[in-house]
This record gives structure tokens, sequence and C-alpha cells, in this order.
């Protein structure tokens, strides 16, 4: 990573200007987003945002609430489908190809494109139930020896095997916040991702807990792209490499989250995370 | 005074109490709410309480003893003949007495002129001594609590513990209500397991209750076994289940998960008037047009339908109690948290694969609530069942013959002129036991799973 204070300091871009400034662009990005336009009925939630994500990196959204970012989230593995009246103009493309065509196939996407929410969700079944569901549906496993062991790696990847391996035939929603948090990246990462998006993962769990799942983030960034918005901006300098910056549905500014954090570029930017407003 | 009017009357009074505590309080505040332990309207409620509720105390406690009290009196004027008569023949008498005041019983017997003139003085005497003791108990209860209202004075609490008091009366009503139904059935159904064994009963196979009531009559000897009655019941259940559970809860999940909020808008309270029609209608429904259908339709494969048959019956109950399954089912279904079907959808799982593996399970509870009460309303159903089913009690399990149920016995049982000595009658209460207790385990069942499994997604 580019040590900070040997960029040099540039002019501050006024309130005003609202062009996205900073490096939309990556080398051999996994999923590019052009001209990204998405409308809540007559509401123009996201106005034209360019924005790559590249391969093995940590994103994190940032921006005051409403800014659009957990829509924008939204948009790459096409949640926004089952809102009444969403509507998504431009081009998205995950390993170049454009999840929006016609043809598509949404059930495709999601498995390659997982996602884990602001509130844990387990299923209302077993610990083991929670993370079998994916690879059933998607006939990931061939027999049950198979699916037991998709279940015990994904539950390992997550940090939650040790802890609840006695337990696998108890209901997921018995657990704690933390652990029903893990529990739904297992379940998320069973089905053998190439991107998980993140929504506020931290934002119902304690502070032991938030660090467990930070944690866990950085080890899973071997493997996986992920995308994640958060609110904590402690959080995404601990977590991520990049930073996109979103205000009133336009990205502002993009980097290296080390020059965000330290030097921002754009006015908006360093009003936001010097806690000016927001 | 009528006794509507003296209670209208006491009301008008608490109305007043309620200003006069609410004008007191604000007095004695001298101008500062904030000097009261309480709002001026609670010192109102608790004057206005203790204007009404001894009095109406005194208008229920009167109420239940005016009338053993005045006849008794009534028979000390009568002559020494009638007072040593019988008690039933006292009672009879008094009916006289009371017929001849209220002119129905055409001429007054000179006899009893003197009393009937005695009792006409008594009612009018007891009428007025109660308005006035009424009007002074309201007068004096509000001035007591008029008297009482001091700036520390907690009305509040006592006006919240009163309601209190009132609500949970409210509660006992409907409680005590249902113990004595139970009671009133089982004392009538123990009299009937005196006279027919309790294994007859339950294990017979043959019922037949028509018994001679006059030793000339020509009646088989009276058989009670309800076994042809629980099948019978249980035959026409089914069916109807068979029906309403699969359409209704189709129906719940397209409303729930596929229409348009428009179409749901219009379609589901048009499915609750399934629910509304009454019975009798569709009892009507299932004999003139369903069982000829399906008569005929039968005739058609060569099979021999008869006109009143069960299935006819049990597939009208179906259509009934559709509403109970679907409407239950699509609360329950839409109660799911959308995140549990976000989560699902996130893994890449198909609108289909959503509702049969996440939604569905997580509203399970609800659903088998439904269904339980669905049940428990088809065997309880009776009109259908009498026009459509026949009352013939056939031991089968063909639904194209003609079944009977519990219910429809019931009546049959106690329509026309009753004896309430014979087992005929009696044995309608020993069937509506059975029937109340296997609606109760029904529901309590329902009850059980729904609180069993309520919170796992909550």
């Amino acid at each position: 990573m580019r040590q900070p204070e040997n960029i040099p300091i540039p002019a501050s871009f006024s309130r005003d200007q609202l062009q996205t400034v900073g490096d939309i662009f990556v080398e051999n990005p996994r999923i590019q987003c052009r001209n990204v336009d998405v409308y809540y009925g007559e509401k123009h939630a996201i106005q034209d945002v360019n924005l790559d994500v590249g391969r093995n990196e940590v994103i994190a959204l940032i921006g005051p609430s409403g800014c659009g970012k957990s829509t924008f989230l939204r948009c790459l593995n096409r949640m926004n489908d089952t809102i009444l009246g969403c509507r998504v103009n431009g081009e998205i493309k995950l390993d170049g190809l454009d999840i929006y065509a016609d043809g598509l196939d949404v059930v495709t996407l999601r498995a390659q494109v997982g996602m884990v929410f602001q509130k844990p969700n387990p299923f209302p079944k077993s610990i083991f139930e929670n993370v079998a569901y994916g690879p059933r549906i998607h006939g990931l496993a061939s027999d049950k020896f198979e699916l037991e062991e998709i279940v015990e790696k994904s539950l390992r990847r997550a940090g939650l095997w040790d802890e609840i391996k006695d337990y696998l035939r108890h209901p997921g929603t018995g657990l704690s916040g933390g652990q029903q948090q893990r529990l739904c990246i297992a379940r998320t990462i069973a089905v053998n991702p190439e991107v998980i998006l993140m929504d506020e993962p931290c934002s119902a769990l304690d502070p032991i807990a938030t660090a467990k799942i930070e944690q866990l983030i950085d080890d899973l960034r071997e493997d996986y792209t992920i995308a994640i918005v958060t609110h904590s901006m402690q959080q995404a300098a601990r977590v991520s490499q990049r930073t996109a910056y979103f205000h009133l549905g336009k990205v502002i500014e993009v980097g290296d989250t080390a020059l965000i954090f330290t030097n921002p570029r754009h006015q908006l930017t360093e009003d936001y995370i010097t806690g000016r407003f927001g | 005074m009528q006794k509507s009017t003296l209670l209208l009357l006491l009301l008008l009074i608490s109305v007043y109490a309620f200003h006069v505590g609410q004008k007191r309080s604000q007095e004695i505040a001298q101008g500062k709410i904030k000097n009261l332990h309480s709002l001026p309207k609670y010192y109102g409620y608790y004057t206005a309480l203790w204007a009404f509720l001894p009095a109406l105390l005194l208008l229920f406690i009167w109420l239940g003893f005016e009338s053993p009290v005045i006849n008794h009196s009534v028979i000390e004027t009568l002559p020494e003949e009638s007072r040593s008569l019988s008690n039933d023949l006292k009672g009879l008498l008094i009916n006289d007495i009371h017929n001849s005041l209220s002119g129905s019983a055409g001429e007054t017997k000179p006899e009893l002129k003197a009393a009937v003139e005695y009792l006409r003085d008594l009612k009018i005497w007891s009428n007025w001594l109660l308005s006035f003791l009424a009007v002074s108990f309201a007068f004096m209860g509000m001035y007591f609590a008029r008297s009482r209202i001091r700036q520390g004075h907690r009305a509040r609490n006592q006006v919240e513990k009163t309601v209190m008091w009132f609500l949970l009366g409210s509660s006992l009503i409907a409680i005590l209500t249902t113990v004595g139904i139970v009671l009133s059935v089982l004392f009538e159904s123990i009299r009937f397991f005196g006279k027919i064994p309790l294994s007859e009963f339950l294990f017979g196979l043959q019922w037949s209750p028509q018994i001679a009531m006059r030793s000339d009559q020509v009646a088989s000897a009276g058989a009670f076994g309800a076994v042809p009655l629980f099948t019978g019941t249980l035959l026409i259940s089914s069916i109807a289940l068979i029906v309403a559970v699969p359409i209704g809860l189709m129906s719940a999940i397209y409303l729930a998960e596929y229409a348009s909020l428009g179409f749901r808008s219009v379609a589901k309270p048009l499915l609750e008037i399934l629910a509304g029609i009454p019975t009798v209608v569709y009892g009507f429904f299932a004999a003139l047009t369903v069982a000829p259908f399906i008569r005929g339709l039968g005739a058609d494969f060569g099979l021999d339908v008869s006109s009143e048959s069960a299935l006819a019956a049990g597939l009208v109950m179906g259509i009934m109690i559709i509403p109970f399954v679907s409407s239950l089912s699509d609360d329950f279904i839409n109660a799911v948290p959308q995140s549990l079907r976000d989560g699902a959808y996130a893994l890449g799982a198909t609108q289909s694969e959503t509702i049969r593996q996440v939604v569905i399970p997580a509203a399970l509870p609800g659903i088998v609530g439904g269904i339980l009460l669905a049940a428990s309303r088809a065997i309880g159903e009776t009109m259908i069942v009498v026009m459509a089913a026949g009352l013939a009690a056939n031991l089968t399990a063909n639904p194209l013959e003609a079944v009977t149920t519990v219910t429809t016995q019931i009546v049959t049982l106690l329509v026309g002129d009753q004896e309430f000595d014979s087992p005929k009658t009696l044995a309608a209460f020993a069937l509506g036991l059975v029937l109340f207790l296997a609606t109760l385990v029904l529901n309590i069942l329902a009850l059980h799973i729904v609180r069993k499994y309520r919170e796992q997604y909550e």
C-alpha cells in the first residue's frame, strides 16, 4: 500500500462538484459498473455511478444514511428485483458479463454473488440445515458425506466450527447474534461464491463479535471479493483496501482506504470522515 | 319506576358526579394541577365510580332477592290449606297469581283475588323503595368520594384498579359461561350413562335411538352405539379437509407471495365472504346442486351413488372452511420476515424454493393452527350434513353412501316432543360432550403447536 505522506496533497474539490474523484478503475476488475442509475418509482436513488471492484479486495462503501450505498450493493446481485417499482439502468458486469442482460439466470448470479445482511437472518432450521441449504438447492454435493464435508468446511472458514460442532442439530436461531451472523456468512460461502456483499454486517453486534467478523472478512479476502457497506469509518479503515464515499446517490470519491481517510480529496468526503455531518 | 329508567338515572347521576369530582379537585388544586396527585379527570372518574357502583350493587342484590321475598310474603297471606301445599304446588299457585296480575290467565279465580291485589301492592312498593334507596346510595357515594378528595389522594391508582377488576370480571363471565355449559352437558351425560353403559355408547356399532314412548307404540328398543356417528363425522370432516387444506393453502400462498397488491385487495375479502355465507345456504347448495351432480357423474361411471352422500356434504363443507385455512395461513405467511426471504434469494433460491423450504416452514405453526381451527369447525358443522348427507346411521367408509354425524343426530334427537328422562333425549347431551371434548382437544393441540414454534423466527 502506498504511503500517504509520499502523495502530494491535491486541491480539495468543492462541495458543488459532484463528479467522482479518485481511482474508479482497477486492473483486471471483477465487477465493473458503468453509468448505473436506480429508480424507486419516481425517486432517483442512484445517479450515474461508475465503480470497479477488483479481485480479492475488500471495498468499503461509506456515506450518510440514505445516500444509496445499500441500494447500490443490492444491485450487484440483483436483490433489487424483489422490490416493487425498482428500476436499474446502466451496465453492471461480473467477470465481463452483463448481469442485467436478458436471459441471464438470476439464480446462477446469486450463487456467484452471495450476500450477508444487516440483521442476522438464519432460517428457522438447524445449524446444519442452514449451511446445507445452499449446496442442496444448487446440487453441489453428490451424497451425504460430501454435504457434511461442505458444511464443516464452511463453518470452519467462518470460524464457527469449534464453537458449535456439537450442536449441529440445534436451531440456528438459538445462537448469539455474532454467532448467527457468522452462521449466515458460512451459509453464504457454502455455495462457493466469487463475490460476497455485506450490508452493515456488524451493526447489530457487540464489539467482540464485531472484531471476530472483521478478522473473518480479512481472512476471506484470500478467496473472495468483498463489498461491505458500513457506517463505522473505523471498520472501513480496518477491513478494506479501497473505499467509495457515497453522497445523495452519487459516488463522490473512490480510492485507497488509507488515502481516503488520511487525505481526502473532496470537500464532502473530508466533511464526512471528520464527522462534520452524517 | 322501571328498572331500566332507574339504571339510566343512575348513569346520569354518575355523569353529574364526574363533574362534581373534577370540579372539587380543581378547587383543591387552587389552579395548579401539579398540586394534585392525579389529573382532575381521575378525580371525576373516582367520584363517578363511587356514585355508580354501590347503587348498581344494591340493584343486583335487590333483583336477586326481590321475587323470593315477595313470593314468600304472598304465600303467607293465603289461607291455611294453600300454605300447607307441597313446594311444587305452591310454585304453580304463585304462577297463577303472577299470571292473573299480568292478565294472561284470563279470569282471576275469586279465592286468589286478595293475593293478586297484595302482590301488585308489594311490587309497586318494592320498586319505589328500590328507586329511593339506589338514588340515595348514588348521592351518598358521590358525597363520600367528594369528601375524600385531597391534594395527595391517589385517585388515578384507584380508578386504574377498578378498571382492572372490571376487565377481570368481563373475562370471568366468558370463562364461567363455558364452565356452565360444560357442567350442564356433563350432568345430563352422567344421567345418560346411568341408563346406557359407557362402553356400549363408545363402542357399539348400532345407532337407533327411537324408543317407544308409550306402550302401544311400535318402535325399536333403542340402540346407542355411537361408532357410526363418529365414523360419519370423521368421514365428512376428512373429505372437507382434503378439499379445504390444499385449496386454502395454495390460495394463501398465491395471495401472499405472488399476487399484485390490487388483486390481493380484491381477492382476500372475496375469499373471506365464503365464511360469511349462512351454512343453510351451503346446505341447499349441497343438496340441490352438488349431490345431484355427483349422482349423475356416478351414474356415468356406472357407480351407484345415493342422492344423499357424504361426498356431497364433505365437498361443500370443504368449500365453506377454505377461508379459515387461507386467511390464517395468509396472515402467518405475511408475518414471516422479509429478511428470511432475502436470505434465501441471496443464496440463489428460486421463488418456489424459497416458499417451500423457508417461508412455509417458518409459517407452519400458523398454518397448522388454521387447519385445526377449520377441522373443529368441520366437526361441529350441522346444517350442511342435515341437508346433504342424510340421517341414516350407516357404518361405512364409502363416501358415496349416506352417513350421519354427531351434530346432526343431536339436532334430530332434540327436535319434536321431548322426555327429559328418556335415554333418547339424554343421548344428545352425551354426544354433545364427546363433540365438545373432541374440539377441545383439537383447539388445545392447535394452541400448543402455535405456541411451541412461534418464536423460532422472531
